[in-house]
């Protein structure tokens, strides 16, 4: 081979991209934001707006919303959607900044890891949830839990 | 026609801002989501500890940045369905500019139900 290649070479497409992944991150970014407003503001509401908002928030408050599987699933969604969105988010401005190959492979490893480390402890925590662990302060307990 | 070259950079205006803030707001709110998923899983090792925890955000130096949380979270929101709309939106990015300003204009009715009750929740005398 020459330095520079061939000018009367016949075209050769080139196949650059593997796969639709980015194709699918930036539909899922678009999916998931629009059921995140809801999820988050539904959440925001309840939360600080109800009641005496922040102030009524406590271990029976948490309690009461978890022993409904309509806000278990909720909350499932709300973490595993926002992460996901809020990862890839991250995602794209490592690419976008961190131009030194190690930088963005230290940035995006750590990156990974968070997510893992968050999306797996808040699954399981709202999986393990008990509402009514025996030996606690029966004042700091829901309603429901049976007098011990 | 534009009366001068815009250059090989971002054209700047409400284009590029709504881009940056879009940016910014949502690196604020995943280091966010990040601190509120670890002080939600300490629910888990006792009430009294959870209380302990959730308690230290009725300080009012937490109302007011979760104030701005809100802040962040719903101006994320309405930028994000006005970008949704130029993607997916045949008059999307024709309208972009008027829609930032609708958006901009949703985010100060929202913040202004939201703040004062908030505030007050903060504020008034716990």
């Amino acid at each position: 081979m020459s330095a520079v290649d061939n000018p009367r070479a016949p075209y050769v497409r080139q196949k650059t991209t593997r796969s639709n992944y980015e194709l699918y991150g930036w539909v899922f970014m678009r999916a998931s934001g629009a059921v995140l407003l809801v999820l988050i503001f539904g959440h925001l509401f309840i939360n600080l707006m109800t009641g005496e908002g922040v102030h009524s928030i406590d271990f029976a408050f948490v309690a009461g919303k978890w022993a409904t599987p309509f806000w278990k699933v909720w909350d499932l969604l709300m973490l595993w959607l926002a992460m996901i969105h809020g990862t890839n988010g991250l995602r794209t401005i490592i690419n976008d900044y961190a131009s030194k190959d190690r930088t963005r492979l230290v940035l995006k490893g750590l990156l990974y890891l968070a997510f893992t480390v968050v999306v797996v402890l808040g699954t399981l925590v709202i999986f393990t949830f008990d509402p009514c662990p025996a030996g606690a302060a029966a004042d700091l307990l829901p309603s429901f839990c049976p007098a011990p | 026609m534009p009366d001068r070259p815009g250059g090989t950079l971002y054209r700047g205006r409400e284009g590029m801002w709504s881009w940056v803030a879009q940016r910014v707001t949502g690196v604020l709110i995943f280091f966010f989501l990040l601190v509120h998923v670890l002080d939600t899983a300490v629910i888990n090792v006792s009430p009294e500890a959870y209380n302990a925890i959730i308690g230290t955000y009725r300080h009012w130096i937490m109302g007011l940045g979760e104030a701005g949380l809100v802040a962040a979270v719903v101006i994320h929101a309405f930028n994000g369905v006005r970008l949704i709309l130029v993607d997916f939106w045949a008059k999307g990015a024709k309208y972009q500019r008027v829609m930032l300003y609708i958006a901009l204009a949703l985010f100060v009715v929202v913040m202004a139900g939201f703040l004062p009750r908030h505030l007050m929740n903060t504020f008034g005398g716990h």
